[in-house]
């Protein structure tokens, strides 16, 4: 199971707690999912939130505070000094977007927060881009896992560039690598795995499924089947038909 | 004092900002501080003192991906 600054969690899958149609369908999707972490965010207190760190704290999984919204390197690294304060972990999902329409991170300044917050303690997961320079900078920052994301956050579109993904596999080899974002289908899940992807972070394609509880379900074994796929050595697509059944012994009959 | 809290213009009595949280009805709750888009340790609310035109932002604990 993947291990993320020295403490390993028990599943790949890590689930987001937004967007659920109701509290009592977020904790049934979390059970159903197995997820080892959960993410959650800070927002202004309006009334709800004592009553959402409880139904989080009884879900007894690792919770990952991130700085989701955050536009600067002030904001996100204020925000991640009041969720270590609040939720009592050094982890941060380091979120610093720029680009509103594509939630695109802002890589200049994400590598600058990463450093500030590295250098503060923190245990940095950024959430970046698969660009190989980019996450080579963050691990000079300080961080020790990366995670690229699929494609746009809630787009549900898969993975966009597979090739990129599985370079910046091939080239960091020993990082703990978790894509985050852009999972629609069970089917994206298992393909990051069977790329020897480490994990899968995703929060839409469950919440907003009609069935959140099922789709979880779904999600695990998909994450499950990819990681035992990719163990397995998956043979080399080629262009050709290569004939399975033995063509020796054949009868000829015409 | 008039303070912005939460991005809403407030007057308030104060004067430290453990006080404010008292008076909003959060005076033990579990939340998070930053004052003028600082953060504020828990620990540093009962010694830090409002001033008219300061910006005190007050977090909890919310849904998250």
């Amino acid at each position: 199971m993947p291990v993320f600054y020295g403490t390993e969690v028990v599943s790949p899958l890590m689930l987001g707690t937004a967007q659920y149609p109701s509290p009592a369908i977020m904790a049934e999707a979390f059970r159903a999912s197995r997820a080892g972490i959960a993410t959650v965010s800070l927002r202004r207190e309006g009334g709800s939130g004592q009553d959402f760190h409880r139904l989080i704290k009884d879900l007894g999984i690792p919770v990952l505070p991130n700085t989701a919204g955050c536009h600067s390197v002030r904001e996100a690294v204020t925000t991640a000094q009041m969720a270590r304060e609040l939720f009592e972990t050094p982890w941060i999902k380091l979120e610093v977007i720029r680009d509103d329409d594509t939630l695109c991170p802002d890589v200049i300044a994400l590598v600058e927060a990463a450093r500030v917050l590295s250098e503060d303690g923190f245990q940095v997961f950024p959430y970046c881009t698969e660009d190989l320079s980019v996450c080579g900078r963050l691990l000079d920052a300080g961080c020790e896992v990366l995670m690229p994301w699929g494609a746009p956050i809630g787009s549900g579109r898969g993975l966009n560039n597979p090739y990129g993904l599985r370079s910046l596999r091939a080239h960091f080899p020993d990082v703990p690598l978790v894509v985050d974002a852009g999972i629609g289908l069970p089917s994206h899940a298992a393909q990051a795995m069977e790329l020897g992807y480490d994990a899968v972070l995703l929060n839409t394609a469950v919440a907003k499924a009609g069935d959140p509880v099922a789709m979880a379900s779904a999600m695990a074994l998909a994450i499950e089947a990819g990681k035992l796929a990719h163990g397995a050595n998956p043979i080399e697509a080629r262009d050709m038909a290569a004939p399975s059944t033995p063509l020796f012994g054949m009868a000829v009959l015409g | 004092m008039k303070i912005t809290l939460n991005g809403e213009a407030r007057d308030l009595t104060g004067p430290t900002v453990q006080d404010v949280l008292a008076e909003i009805g959060l005076g033990a709750a579990k939340v998070a501080t930053a004052l003028n888009g600082a953060f504020l340790p828990a620990a540093a609310r009962t010694e830090t003192t409002l001033k008219d035109g300061d910006a005190l932002e007050v977090v909890a604990p919310m849904q998250g991906g």
